[in-house]
């Protein structure tokens, strides 16, 4: 349902190129533990047919980290998000949040939890209810921040902070629904609702695959923002290993359901050790590198 | 919202439905105001063709007004004198050596032939048998016969009697004396005729498809309504409560549905079968195919990432349903429910022409009046097409209609099927 | 200088919008490739790539019109051809065209030997069923592809190697120029490469004469094709060979593009990766001067308002832009 013309809602840009606040090679084994996770198993049922999704993978997420979970479509990277996101129980294993076991066993538990572990998912035109408008979608963020009592006014200047983190105008945004945006536009304002929650983690599902590789860097460089501005922990999900390569402190690498190689991006990338990452990385086409087409079948 | 209404009315098939569905339930809203009549009220004995009809004992009592009109006059005597009895005049008038040229049977040259007739023959002569060119007794009588009635036509001849008893008075009336149709009490106009039983058509009709209307509205907010919950339900929890729910739909699948209707319907018998458990069983044997078209959207919406979304800003699962999945299935559930109503309206009419309908001693509805029509030989013996044929046409007018709103709505809410 | 197999000159298509507005979104776009050549076309979603792709086949079908130009294959006109004419003489045989989703074009219930008979068919060659059959195993086996997927239906065969048989089919006569639309979008990167080596093999074994590349994946192109044309707003922005376009881009939009592109090899991390702000024009009202002018950031107000010529600069070079190519670089230089 995308309109002719995206709303002109962008503010003057500044930061056109991504810029990384902190060091990029920070160690951060010594940080707090804020997802983890031991085990982790999901298997399907349908009919007779078994399929095991994820299949016992550990996994250990510092705060403040930005980790990559790299694989090919089928590979498990759904299943596991949405396990990560409590959207799924996992069949077997168990799941750490902030050292503790996940307990996720009743409404209130969810809540909770869910305060602290946020989304941003691939598709934006799938993302919003068609039937409610933008204002809306923030308010309903401020409301779950236990910011119901705020004043009007209160409420109006937090959604207008939201919107100018992402470069949007929310003037123009007010009585709008968010299909009159263009992609890139609702991808941020997807942000912007992150901005307004400020959960511990962010899980962002393929986040710019859907949009033109040259809007992205907007929509990466803010996510990087966001991340050092609150600390949070965010979980990049995607097949691009380039972008995984790019974005990333450590990467999980999986393939049927697994983690084949796990570790810091330079090294992981760099100097594959498991036969799937060298593939991977041999498959994708480069600039600087030849791109050796002999070695497929 | 406002431009999705909008749409709809700048569909054309829509508005073509929808005009013709307003227009048939106009009439059935407004015709009671104009016309009082009891719908199952006889009025005549058997099937009367469309047409006014007039008391003949009113007329008597009616003012009489003398006017003289040639033609009806013409067309009267044109009317009561054949072409084999014209045959005999100039048969007669030949024999008598009469000159005959330019005489004959046709309608032009009718009025010459009695002009010339009045001169020769004399009722007389008539009797004392002179017309020896006719033989027989029998053919001077016929002669007489069509003298008389040549003459009693054109001068008219009736008496009729008025008041009763002592008070009793004749008086001739002339062909020439005519009533003022308004002005005789009894006038009844049945533009339908009546039915078997005497009773207006129209006036049925119009009660009978108000009724089934209301059979079909019921029927198919029961379906849908029950549809959309058992759809809702085995689609948004899914699991062993999917599981349960399917099976049970299974089940009203596999039976046919007409089949476990007329059980039903007929086990109930006929004193306890009003127009709402017409409708209430109609609407509860065919909810299955709105319950599983509605499962299937909610599935496919469930994995949405809106609703997901939903659920992590940890919404209810009712607040989920009402505001992230029932929106955007709502314009299927209007069309299914226009569907519904269709064919609610067509399974209360073949019920009731097989004989199972409503109790037909209260209200009419369509297919009530199909049985009659059926019943009493209106397709066969009486070729009463009044009787059956506006029933018919209602019935495929109210679902032409309705289906073409369905089709209308279809191509407005769904973008594939857009030109 | 080598033969021409493709000589596209000032071609103009245009879109009928249900409302009946025009939008052109191949405007005036002129192009060469030469013979055992390859040409890539990269763009955003929306720029005319894939309008472009289908403009050059010479069929038209609703909602795209043709409207000025000429396509000039190997010598032969072949605008203004009926449609029927171009169907028998011109597709599969002059020019063939694979759409991204092409793999699931083929009918399930008909095993992939027919495809080929239809080709043979479609174009009235007097083959019989043997002859076909023949060079049907000889081409399969010539580009590497299994013999016994010739007796399987489509959904026997897995996504890559569906894509295989299908371009493999769609180049049964030796086309002399193809056209591909995305045809490894969809596909995982160990198939998209095994798609890409037989397509380069047909190159190298001269199957098919040249060949137009579209992908909005920019290491891809640099890896497959000679030459690289960037198109913005339906127009071509700047054309020269991969290694140019990638390492020296001219104009700012083919600049903004090639800072875009992330690839796990050394040096990745430490890319100055850039956005190009806004979203394209909508071509229903074209801006009134240079199309990019309003995401532009070296845009001056003359920018907005004159007109750009395709300004060649020799050695097959070509940019659209109003500053000069010192005054670009310079520009350029002083940022990184």
């Amino acid at each position: 349902m995308k309109t002719d013309e995206a709303i002109k809602t962008e503010l003057q840009d500044t930061r056109e190129s991504v810029t990384f606040g902190a060091d990029r090679n920070k160690d951060f084994s010594q940080e707090p533990m804020c997802l983890s996770g031991r085990g982790v198993t999901r298997v399907f049922h349908t009919g007779k047919t078994t399929t095991v999704a994820v299949d016992h993978v550990d996994f250990d997420f510092h705060r403040g980290e930005l980790i990559s979970i790299v694989g090919e479509s089928g590979s498990g990277k759904t299943t596991l998000s949405k396990m990560l996101l409590g959207l799924l129980e996992p069949t077997e294993g168990q799941i750490f949040f902030k050292d503790k076991p996940r307990d996720i066993s009743t409404n209130q538990k969810k809540k909770e939890y869910w305060q602290g572990i946020q989304a941003i998912f691939q598709d934006p035109f799938s993302s919003y209810n068609i039937f409610h408008k933008i204002d809306s979608v923030l308010l309903d963020c401020i409301n779950m921040r236990g910011g119901k009592n705020k004043s009007k006014e209160e409420k109006f200047a937090m959604m207008k902070e939201a919107c100018s983190f992402v470069n949007l105008k929310f003037e123009e945004l007010t009585n709008k629904y968010p299909f009159e945006l263009s992609g890139g536009q609702m991808q941020r304002l997807m942000i912007a609702r992150i901005f307004l929650l400020k959960p511990d983690i962010l899980l962002a599902d393929e986040p710019t695959s859907m949009i033109d590789a040259c809007s992205r860097a907007t929509i990466l460089d803010m996510l990087l923002n966001l991340r050092n501005e609150t600390g949070m922990t965010v979980i990049f999900i995607t097949h691009d290993i380039g972008l995984a390569y790019y974005i990333s402190d450590s990467i999980y690498i999986m393939e049927h359901g697994k983690f084949v190689e796990a570790g810091k991006a330079e090294d992981v990338i760099l100097n594959p050790k498991a036969p799937y990452t060298k593939r991977l990385i041999s498959d994708v086409p480069k600039i600087h590198e030849p791109w050796d087409l002999s070695t497929v079948g | 919202m406002k431009n999705t209404l909008k749409n709809v009315f700048h569909s054309p098939r829509f508005l073509v439905g929808f005009i013709i569905f307003m227009c048939i339930l106009l009439t059935v809203l407004i015709y009671p105001y104009f016309v009082h009549r009891d719908p199952l009220q006889g009025l005549g004995k058997g099937f009367l063709a469309p047409g006014t009809y007039v008391s003949v004992y009113d007329t008597n009592n009616t003012g009489t007004y003398r006017v003289e009109l040639p033609e009806a006059n013409d067309n009267r005597l044109e009317a009561s004198v054949p072409v084999k009895d014209r045959q005999t005049m100039l048969d007669f008038l030949k024999a008598k050596g009469t000159d005959i040229t330019g005489l004959d049977t046709s309608n032009e040259h009718f009025h010459e032939l009695i002009e010339v007739w009045r001169a020769n023959y004399d009722e007389a002569d008539a009797k004392k048998n002179k017309y020896e060119g006719f033989a027989t007794q029998a053919k001077r009588n016929e002669l007489r016969r069509l003298n008389n009635r040549l003459s009693s036509d054109v001068n008219a001849a009736m008496t009729v009697t008025k008041g009763e008893g002592d008070d009793a008075t004749t008086a001739a009336v002339a062909t020439s004396d005519y009533v003022k149709v308004d002005e005789v009490a009894n006038a009844l106009t049945l533009p339908l005729g009546t039915d078997n039983f005497g009773r207006d058509t129209l006036t049925e009709l119009v009660k009978a498809t108000g009724i089934s209307l209301l059979v079909g509205l019921l029927a198919g907010s029961i379906a849908t309504f029950i549809g959309l919950a058992v759809g809702l339900l085995a689609g948004y929890v899914g699991g062993v409560v999917d599981d349960v729910l399917m099976f049970i739909a299974n089940i009203f699948t596999v039976i046919p549905g007409f089949v476990l209707l007329i059980l039903i319907y007929s086990a109930l018998g006929a004193e306890s079968r009003s127009i709402t458990t017409c409708a209430v069983i109609i609407g509860i044997t065919s909810w299955v195919w709105t319950a599983r078209s509605v499962r299937s959207q909610v599935i496919s919406l469930r994995n949405r990432d809106h609703v997901n979304l939903s659920k992590l800003s940890g919404h209810s699962l009712i607040r989920i349903v009402a505001t992230d999945i029932l929106p955007y299935i709502m314009s299927y559930v209007v069309m299914a429910f226009i569907l519904q109503v269709s064919s609610g309206i067509l399974a209360e009419a073949q019920l009731s022409m097989l004989g199972l309908g409503p109790n037909p001693n209260e209200l009419p509805t369509l297919g009530l009046m199909m049985n009659w029509a059926k019943l009493f030989g209106a397709y066969t013996s009486s070729n009463a097409w009044w009787a059956y044929f506006p029933v018919i046409l209602v019935i495929a007018l109210i679902s032409f209609s309705l289906n073409l709103m369905n089709t209308g709505l279809d191509q407005v809410f769904n973008p594939t099927l857009r030109d | 200088m080598a033969k021409l197999m493709l000589d596209v000159r000032q071609l103009t298509t245009k879109y009928i919008t249900r409302t009946g507005e025009d939008v052109y979104s191949v405007d005036h776009v002129s192009l060469t490739i030469e013979e055992g050549k390859s040409l890539g076309i990269a763009g955003e979603s929306g720029c005319g790539k894939s309008t472009l792709a289908l403009s050059l086949m010479g069929y038209y079908f609703p909602p795209l019109h043709y409207t000025s130009g000429d396509i000039i294959v190997d010598g032969k006109n072949i605008t203004g051809m009926d449609p029927d004419t171009i169907r028998k003489t011109v597709l599969g045989s002059d020019v063939a065209y694979i759409p991204q989703a092409a793999m699931n074009a083929l009918n399930p219930t008909r095993k992939v030997g027919k495809f080929i008979e239809d080709v043979i068919h479609a174009h009235e060659l007097p083959m019989d069923k043997k002859q076909i059959r023949e060079m049907a195993e000889q081409r399969f086996a010539l580009l590497g592809l299994p013999v016994d997927a010739l007796d399987k239906h489509s959904v026997e065969l897995s996504g890559g190697m569906r894509q295989r048989v299908v371009i493999a089919v769609s180049t049964i006569l030796n086309p002399k120029v193809l056209i591909a639309d995305e045809p490894s979008s969809a596909l995982d990167v160990t198939s998209q490469k095994m798609v890409i080596k037989m397509m380069k093999d047909m190159m190298a074994k001269g199957l098919v004469k040249s060949m137009i590349f579209i992908t909005h994946e920019l290491p891809l192109l640099y890896n497959v094709t000679d030459d690289i044309m960037v198109m913005y707003a339906g127009q071509i922005v700047e054309r020269g060979t991969a290694k140019e376009m990638v390492f020296d881009p001219i104009h700012p939009y083919s600049r903004g593009l090639m800072r875009s592109i992330l690839v796990p090899e050394e040096g990745t991390r430490d890319v100055k990766l850039t956005a190009i702000p806004g979203t394209p024009p909508n071509l229903k009202h074209p801006p009134q001067g240079c199309r990019f002018a309003e995401r532009c950031r070296y845009a001056t107000e003359a920018c907005k308002f004159n007109q750009m010529p395709l300004l060649d600069i020799g050695g097959g070079r070509y940019y659209r832009c109003g500053h000069s190519v010192e005054h670009l670089r310079e520009v350029y230089e002083g940022e990184d």
